[in-house]
């Protein structure tokens, strides 16, 4: 099975390969248009400043590239954030995959939200064998409200999406890579979809 | 729901876990990349790892380790210890580390901070900051509680995150080793003070210590060290122990 993690200037994607790493995958890490589109799966994750980030993206034709792409794909974090219409972070236009709008947390508590928070309302294969209320790690400012698109749902200041689906698209606002046995088997569930 | 943190630290010294009573009198005791995988497999949240000789031609061995940890364990860890330059955070960062954690450098230049939350993101930077109190004040340390500075806690921590910090790991010198609990009332006082997560370090002994702090203070997460590494406690149990206290925690 060949995986692709999309390399691109946001932030610390060590992680994510290694996690794969532990799942007996060694993933490709690429910005190469003609790996990413003949890999199996694409794993696009992401920590970092959304507008800045799609300026990259645009830079070398990637924008384009992942919203064609007819295997799984999985975003994480802003990889999620970017695969919807727009973010307020920025005030950037995004890949338009999850007509939804990223926004931030008002500050009623504290910003961003860190740390193991529980996920309700699990739906689809992501989720399979994964009990509801089961804790996963967050590292977040900005969020998406839940939508048509939503597969799993928590609640800090707000309630909302904290996974959604459309077709072979998949992404989390939470890190898999990072949330121990419980996200071991959500990046399995992805990898065996 | 947010669940509270359980965090172990653990103190390195040449490639290994020590830890200090009361900073002094360090003792050995194991492999950080064992206990690291040990704690992820049952039930840590996050692991803190501190570098209590880190110098400069240390940093790429460091690295190394950090890269050992990331491989092994799937929950979020912060590396501190000797981090002064942009670059020293880039290095952990890279390495694998979810977090650094800072402390000397940030009072000696406290631009360090700024600069780093700008290059990272806040969330990555954590202060840690060690005091202890004197004529009714709590008076900030540095290098490891041995070097006294002119700078008091709450208004040091509240200039922290104004720079920009993420995340504050408050350790109570005079608590720290003795496992008498955690230091209650500056605890109550920097959650009340600051936006920014608290996370309770010193003094840690039984569970009940544990219960006290997250239901006297705000504090995110409290951390310990010798408790876990002598197994004194297990932090299945002490969760178990939280739960039927109500205190929100990741089971």
């Amino acid at each position: 099975m060949k995986i692709s993690i999309i390399k691109y200037n946001a932030g610390n994607i060590t992680s994510v390969a290694l996690a794969l790493n532990r799942l007996g995958i060694q993933p490709e890490i690429t910005d190469a248009p003609e790996i990413i589109q003949k890999s199996d799966k694409v794993i696009f994750p992401g920590v970092g400043e959304a507008s800045t980030t799609m300026n990259y993206l645009k830079e070398t034709g990637l924008n384009t590239l992942i919203p064609k792409l007819q295997q799984p794909v999985l975003g994480i974090c802003l990889g999620m954030q970017l695969m919807c219409a727009f973010s307020t972070e920025g005030e950037t236009p995004c890949l338009g995959i999850f007509d939804e709008k990223i926004q931030k947390f008002p500050p009623k508590e504290k910003v961003p939200h860190v740390g193991w928070s529980s996920i309700s309302n699990l739906k689809g294969p992501l989720f399979k064998d994964i009990p509801e209320n089961s804790f996963v790690y967050f590292v977040h400012s900005y969020f998406a409200y839940n939508n048509k698109y939503s597969i799993a749902s928590c609640n800090y200041i707000e309630p909302f999406s904290a996974a959604m689906q459309k077709g072979n698209f998949y992404a989390t606002q939470f890190h898999p890579e990072r949330s121990g046995r419980t996200g071991e088997l959500i990046l399995k569930n992805f990898i065996e979809l | 729901m947010l669940a509270k943190r359980i965090i172990p630290c653990l103190d390195i010294k040449d490639g290994q876990t020590v830890k200090g009573i009361e900073f002094e009198n360090l003792i050995d005791v194991g492999d950080p990349v064992e206990l690291g995988k040990y704690y992820s497999d049952n039930g840590a949240d996050e692991l803190v790892f501190l570098d209590i000789t880190a110098s400069h031609e240390k940093r790429k061995t460091l690295s190394r380790l950090v890269t050992r940890i990331a491989k092994q364990i799937s929950i979020p860890f912060t590396v501190g210890g000797g981090i002064s330059s942009i670059a020293d955070a880039e290095t952990i960062l890279s390495a694998g580390a979810d977090k650094i954690s800072v402390n000397s450098a940030a009072i000696t230049s406290p631009g360090l901070i700024e600069d780093i939350a700008k290059k990272f993101g806040s969330q990555f930077i954590v202060l840690a900051v060690d005091a202890k109190p004197e004529d009714g004040k709590w008076i900030v340390y540095k290098n490891g509680g041995r070097i006294k500075t002119n700078l008091e806690l709450f208004s040091w921590a509240r200039q922290t995150q104004s720079l920009g910090c993420g995340e504050i790991l408050f350790t109570s010198m005079n608590h720290d080793g003795t496992k008498n609990g955690f230091a209650l009332d500056p605890l109550k006082k920097l959650t009340e003070t600051l936006n920014i997560p608290v996370i309770a370090s010193g003094g840690a002994g039984s569970i009940d210590d544990f219960i006290e702090v997250f239901n006297y203070s705000n504090v995110e997460a409290a951390l310990a060290a010798s408790v876990f590494h002598y197994q004194e406690i297990e932090i299945s149990i002490l969760k178990e122990g939280l739960y039927k206290e109500k205190i929100p925690v990741r089971i």
